[in-house]
């Protein structure tokens, strides 16, 4: 029950009387910076063409429009402005509307500057990011599951993997789509399943369980694709795609229509998934019981709650939500399964659940986030930007290492995170 | 084994009170009987009916409440929250928290224990939490409560208070075990009294038998609980404080002002309930925690602007008051622990490396010397008992020449025997003209010890008193109250500076 | 005190005594060595099952396995010996080359060529594994060695083909310019987790993409892409910064020396000296560690720095030793297969270059298992992770073997903490 390290132990700085430099001014300074950046290099770079943002999947239709440079220098100086607001200390109860601001007119500026001369599709942008953040949601889900009830998941790329596996394999030998969505969800559970029973029963370290399980899931699909799949890929790795649904009336409206109402079961199923987890953890029996686990195991065992039993319940929970979101890769993307082919996706993922704070609707956050960025790396380099797309991959990596450093704000994992209960 | 054969009856109505020094199976004895840990033999028996608790919900079922010592609340949740959790109610699948709010209001109401139920724990002082313990078991209808060193965190009025609400408990008809070391305590309430020692009840007494037959009783043999020593003679000023701020890891101010001096050849205790800056103005001296204002000097050099490596190079010895925490590596073999602060000075080592040689000659020295029951130097730390893994670090401040001696809490959870031999080696530092400064929260400890007290109350020093004051004037002033003028109540929540953390970690 | 010592010596004698009967006694109990070597049969017990699932032909004989069990059985058997036979051939010794060289139809050099292969893997795999190892003596779980170990092949690869310089001295400041790397990407998690209490490993994590990415980037720049390719990977490593090896088909180099004197100096540091009983402290209980003097944060930084460190020699013996070029995926798995050989090598430094040899023989052995028996090197993947779970879990193949409780052969997983 030690040593627990939320890592405010060696920090001396704090105290009562609120210093000059507290949070407010210290994003302040942050959002000022990129404001400048944005200002001075974006304004300078882009050339005085202009802009177009379509709200379509290709170049047609009606469209924002905007002079490149000029649209680059004032997303600058609204950012700059934002961060001037900080800064100065004013308005702190909007601070996260401004720090929020500072951030969106930044990445306009940037676009505005990437953009001018070309257009950018918005549906497609939209509907992209949505499509990459939703193995991440999930992922990202399945560690909420776990840690909040106190067991590290970093297995959610081996959980990924053998659900992307099981969804092509079972997908094609049954001809269903939905055969292989269950089963995906079987080979998250199996995988899972391990994590628990060491984590758990053996009290194995639990960071130490989940890098060696990723380690197994790839070799063993690795394998199994080598033998099985390459060689009779007919029989084996054919899965169907799954079918994308349209509703009726809904899917008209401008942007949001298209993005949300004309696409598959596993976005909804992510996205309704959110909310679920979101209010069954904050207003369910078993919900405050999970959070009990997670931060106190000894207090919630004294009043009579079976912590090991609970903990097994939220880890394979978390293992069929994880395998579900393997099946994306398979069903969704690409359709058919390859070696390796979730490619660090389950990190991210578990960037997206520390960058969200170990709560459903800041991983929703921190997946869409991720997801946009991987997007717009694609569309910059589809569209020959000088721009390195290997940068925009790198930002969830560093975003999150910026959040648990603690220099803008702190994140806070479940006090027991991590740590096997044993009797005393 | 912690346990062999004890047999406890607990009437209804009654305080059976449940004596025994550190250690000698009281708590083990009541996790059985709470079914957080399974008895090899034996059976436990309510109402007459042999009963097996497979876990605490079993206990809960058959009536039995337990207040543990350190206290079973989930520093995040509302007090609402933790007493609803594990039998939470709920609507259409969702918990009914209005539900959860009243039946805390009730219930508090009904044995006068106040609590907001919308208050987070973790900002609650020790003594509110106690009693947000206390209504969790009573929300739970049970007939017998189990109180596991209740007293231990709280002042001498708020214990009083404590005794009131207990008796009031016993004349609605429940059954109170309370389980203590404390003599005074149990000879003001208990009906009964059972005595235990290593694991074995070694007899049962009464309320109206004499303290030192009860220790006698609780340790085996005659004790005397007086430290024998002779007048100080203080000489230089060593340690000098002044105008001292601190604040604690929350950036809460904890030592608000304080200015002490200790002499060479005097021991300076200080004394106060747990958490009013004590720890935090040891922990400033060390260089463990930084220095808002105020200096510290020990023979004219300033403690602040140095590291804790060199303030101990400096001729300090500390005994930090948690043993398993900051005193020792229980990983580290005893030779290790006794160098840990001197591995990189001669004869042990240097910069670069150690000589393992030295090393175990000196160790050899002090585990004869302080005492130390270990099979060889080579052994774990963490297989010693409490008491000599506490001779271990008290041999390591003492095995070089020191100008101040500074121990907290020195016998925190030590057997009788290794607490005379402890205040015996401080003692006979004081002699050889060491300045020392003891922070206890054992009031017996510190008048037994020191030839000053200082009693510090929500981070200042109220008095510096000598230690033949009244007992009930040094607990007025550990309750804050100096002389006639009364001051700010004691019992009242969210006004102490008193750690919330310090009970649920 | 005194009673024990007396006590003492004759159990010592009584031990003498009965070495033999001692050694039988421990050889079923659940110690160090019976668990390893449990573990590494019931993992290859695992990976016959799934060589035998796998192969169409064998499954098809388990159809009728009830009329002709004996066609299964053989086709089983077959199948999986000829497997884990190549393996050891390629592994370790191949009685045929023998032959062959001793009738003058082959070379010696073939004798050796198994050997030599099983080296050229296992050295990369030393540096990584005592890099974790060596972090988790001080409390620290570096899973930042596959990051690490990309910087180290780049700055060494970089200085490889960059630096005009002579033989030798050209050859040290590759290693040398490897170390920074590798140190660079150490300090990093190792000054956050000082300065903020930032979790080492979430650090690492987001690291080793980074690293991945940005070698990614590197690699396709003007002055670095070789010329005339449009494919990704560097200019070639200059011959003055490669690490000599036997030449011909013997790809051992002398990394696999750099690679012991590595071990011998981790473990000098842990054991005996200053630093080592400072991060040994820090590990074992920081808290102590900081009251008796000692500061926890200079002792992370330069623990990640050291163990940075190592983890860029790793990548540098592979970019100098064998790859000669960048390429994505130049360091391979040495960070995490790293973590795996210093959990099976218990975190000691000797202990880690067994382990790593171990590795280093499997990987050598899946060459040859995959190219005359067809069997996937994957499978050598499954085996090594499959070896450090049952290792990992001393009480479960204590259970599956129903072996008596010994002291208990823990992995020094004591660590067990959350983020």
């Amino acid at each position: 029950m030690t040593g627990v390290s939320t890592a405010t132990v060696e920090r001396p700085e704090t105290s009562a009387a609120a210093p000059f430099w507290d949070r407010q001014r210290r994003l302040g300074v942050g959002v000022v910076v990129i404001g400048l950046l944005a200002v001075v290099l974006f304004g300078a770079l882009a050339p005085s063409e202009t802009a177009r943002f379509t709200l379509s999947d290709d170049a047609e239709g009606a469209a924002f429009s905007i002079n490149g440079q000029l649209g680059a220098i004032l997303f600058g100086v609204i950012a700059l402005a934002a961060g001037g607001v900080l800064l100065a200390g004013l308005w702190r109860r909007f601070q996260t509307s401004m720090l929020s601001l500072g951030i969106l007119a930044f990445v306009l500026s940037f676009l505005c500057w990437q953009v001018a001369g070309k257009f950018l599709p918005l549906v497609d942008t939209v509907s992209g990011t949505l499509e990459l953040a939703v193995p991440l949601i999930l992922g990202a889900l399945a560690g909420v599951l776990g840690e909040r009830s106190g067991v590290i998941n970093v297995a959610i790329e081996g959980q990924f993997l053998m659900g992307a596996f099981f969804a092509a394999l079972v997908g094609t030998m049954a001809t269903s789509v939905w055969a292989g969505l269950f089963s995906a969800a079987v080979g998250g559970v199996i995988i899972a399943g391990i994590l628990a029973v060491l984590a758990i029963r053996y009290l194995v370290d639990q960071t130490v369980v989940g890098i060696v399980l990723n380690l197994l899931a790839l070799g063993v699909t690795g394998f199994l694709y080598e033998r099985l799949m390459q060689p009779n890929a007919q029989s084996y790795n054919q899965p169907p795609k799954m079918p994308e649904w349209r509703i009726p009336g809904l899917a008209d409206i401008p942007v949001v229509g298209p993005v949300l109402f004309d696409t598959n079961l596993l976005v909804w199923l992510a996205l309704i998934l959110v909310f679920v987890v979101h209010f069954a953890l904050t207003r369910t029996r078993w919900g405050l019981r999970t959070r009990a686990v997670g931060e106190h195991p000894t207090a919630a065992d004294t009043v009579g709650i079976r912590v090991r039993g609970l903990r097994y319940l939220n880890v394979l929970l978390g293992g069929l939500i994880a395998g579900a979101g393997g099946a994306y890769f398979t069903l969704v993307a690409t359709g058919s399964f390859n070696k390796n082919m979730t490619a660090g996706a389950g990190f991210i993922a578990l960037a997206a659940l520390i960058f969200g704070r170990w709560t459903p609707f800041g991983a929703l956050g921190a997946a869409l986030f991720f997801g946009f960025a991987q997007k717009l790396a694609t569309y910059l380099s589809a569209v020959g930007s000088p721009v390195p797309s290997q940068f925009l991959n790198m930002l969830p990596y560093l975003a999150t290492i910026v959040a648990v450093a603690g220099l803008v704000g702190r994140v806070r994992a479940p006090a027991a995170d991590g740590q096997p209960y044993v009797k005393s | 084994m912690a346990n062999d054969h004890i047999d406890l009856t607990v009437e209804p109505g009654e305080v059976h009170a449940l004596l025994g020094e550190n250690g000698a199976g009281k708590s083990t004895l009541m996790n059985q009987l709470y079914g957080l840990l399974q008895p090899d033999e034996g059976e436990i028996l309510v109402d007459g009916e042999a009963r097996t608790f497979r876990s605490p919900r079993d206990a809960i079922a058959a009536g039995i409440g337990m207040v543990h010592q350190h206290f079973m609340l989930v520093p995040v949740f509302t007090v609402a929250e933790n007493i609803a959790l594990g039998s939470e109610r709920t609507r259409l699948g969702f918990l009914d928290r209005r539900r959860a709010r009243r039946e805390v209001l009730e219930v508090s109401e009904r044995y006068g224990l106040p609590c907001d139920p919308d208050a987070l724990v973790e900002n609650l002082p020790v003594g509110a939490q106690q009693r947000v313990e206390i209504v969790k078991a009573l929300t739970r209808d049970v007939d017998l409560l189990i109180l596991d060193e209740p007293t231990a965190v709280l002042t001498p009025q708020e214990t009083e208070e404590l005794l009131t609400v207990m008796r009031g408990l016993c004349a609605a008809g429940k059954s109170i075990v309370f389980i203590t070391h404390k003599l005074k305590e149990v000879k003001a309430i208990a009906d009964r009294i059972t005595v235990i020692r290593r694991g074995q009840t070694v007899g049962t007494a009464t309320p109206d038998t004499p303290e030192d037959e009860l220790a006698a009783l609780m340790v085996g043999r005659a004790v005397s609980l007086e430290v024998a020593k002779e007048p100080a003679e203080p000489g230089r000023e060593v340690l000098s404080i002044t105008g001292l701020v601190v604040d604690d890891d929350r950036g809460v101010r904890a030592v608000d002002g304080v200015d002490l001096t200790v002499r060479a050849g005097e021991v300076l205790g200080i004394a106060g309930v747990q958490g009013n800056g004590q720890t935090e103005l040891v922990e400033a001296v060390m260089g463990l925690r930084p220095v808002r204002t105020g200096s510290i000097q020990v023979d004219n050099e300033d403690l602040t602007a140095m590291s804790t490596k060199q303030i101990l190079r400096s001729g300090v010895g500390y005994v930090p008051e948690d043993r398993s925490l900051d005193g020792v590596v229980k990983e580290f073999t005893v030779a290790e622990n006794l160098v840990l602060d001197q591995y990189d000075r001669e004869p042990y080592g240097n910069a670069l490396r150690l000589d393992s040689a030295a090393v175990g000659t000196k160790a050899r020295e002090l585990v004869d010397e302080f005492d130390i029951r270990a099979s060889s130097t080579g052994t774990a730390v963490g297989t010693l008992s409490g008491g000599n893994q506490q001779k271990v670090v008290v041999a390591r401040e003492m095995s070089r020449p020191l100008r101040l001696f500074i121990a907290s809490q020195p016998t925190r959870g030590v057997d009788v025997g290794s607490i005379e031999f402890i205040h015996g080696r401080i003692v006979r530092e004081r002699d050889v003209g060491t300045a020392v400064l003891v922070v206890s929260s054992e009031l017996d400890e510190v008048v037994g010890l020191a030839d000053r007290i200082a009693v510090m109350y929500r981070g200042k020093v109220l008095a510096i008193v000598p230690p033949d004051t009244p007992r009930d004037k040094l607990g007025l002033l550990m309750a804050g109250i100096t002389g006639d003028a009364p001051a700010a109540p004691v019992f009242e929540a969210g006004d102490s500076p008193a750690s919330a953390d310090e009970g649920t970690e | 005190m005194t009673t024990e010592e007396k006590a003492a010596p004759p159990a010592e004698e009584k031990r003498e005594d009965s070495f033999l009967s001692h050694f039988l006694h421990n050889l079923w109990a659940a110690n160090t060595v019976t668990v390893t070597v449990l573990s590494i049969v019931l993992a290859m017990i695992i990976g016959a099952v799934l060589i035998i699932v796998s192969d169409e032909n064998v499954l098809n004989t388990f159809s009728y396995f009830t009329a002709r069990p004996s066609d299964a059985l053989t086709a089983s058997w077959d199948i999986v010996s000829n497997a884990y036979a190549d393996l050891f051939k390629g592994a370790i010794l191949d009685p045929a080359a023998i032959s062959a060289a001793a009738d003058g139809s082959g070379t010696w050099k073939q004798v050796f060529f198994p050997i030599s292969e099983t080296l050229t893997y296992a050295a990369p795999l030393v540096f990584t594994g005592l890099s974790v190892a060596l972090a988790f003596r001080g409390g620290l779980f570096n899973i930042g060695g596959q990051g690490q170990a990309i910087m180290g092949t780049v700055l060494a690869g970089v200085a490889g083909f960059a630096l005009p310089l002579p033989p030798v001295i050209h050859l040290i400041a590759a290693l040398l310019a490897g170390a920074i790397g590798g140190a660079l990407w150490g300090f990093v998690p190792g000054i956050l987790k000082a300065r903020t209490g930032a979790h080492e490993v979430i650090v690492c994590i987001m690291l080793n993409y980074t690293a991945n990415l940005f070698l990614g980037w590197l690699i396709l720049q003007k002055g670095v892409q070789q010329e005339g390719r449009s494919d990704a990977i560097s200019e070639t490593v200059k011959g003055s910064a490669q690490l000599p090896s036997f030449g011909g088909e013997l790809r051992a180099n002398l990394g696999i020396v750099l690679a012991v004197l590595a071990t011998a100096g981790v473990a000098w540091l842990l054991n005996r000296s200053a630093f080592g009983f400072e991060l040994r402290a820090v590990g074992a209980n920081s808290h102590a560690a900081r009251t008796a003097g000692i500061s926890v944060a200079k002792t992370y930084t330069l623990l990640m720095v050291v163990a940075g460190a190592l983890a860029g020699l790793g990548g540098a013996t592979q970019v100098l030793g064998t790859a000669y070029a960048l390429t994505p995926a130049v360091a391979g798995n040495i960070g995490f297969d790293g973590l795996l050989v210093a959990l099976l090598g218990r975190n000691r430094p000797w202990g880690t270059l067994w382990a790593a040899l171990l590795f280093g023989a499997l990987r050598a052995g899946g060459n040859r298992m995959q190219s005359f028996s067809g069997i996937s090197l994957e499978l050598v993947t499954v085996l090594q992770a499959l070896i450090v779970i049952f290792i990992a879990a001393p009480a479960l193949v204590k259970a599956i073997f129903h072996l008596r409780a010994a002291r208990a052969a823990r992995l020094g997983t004591s660590i067990a903490k959350g983020w």
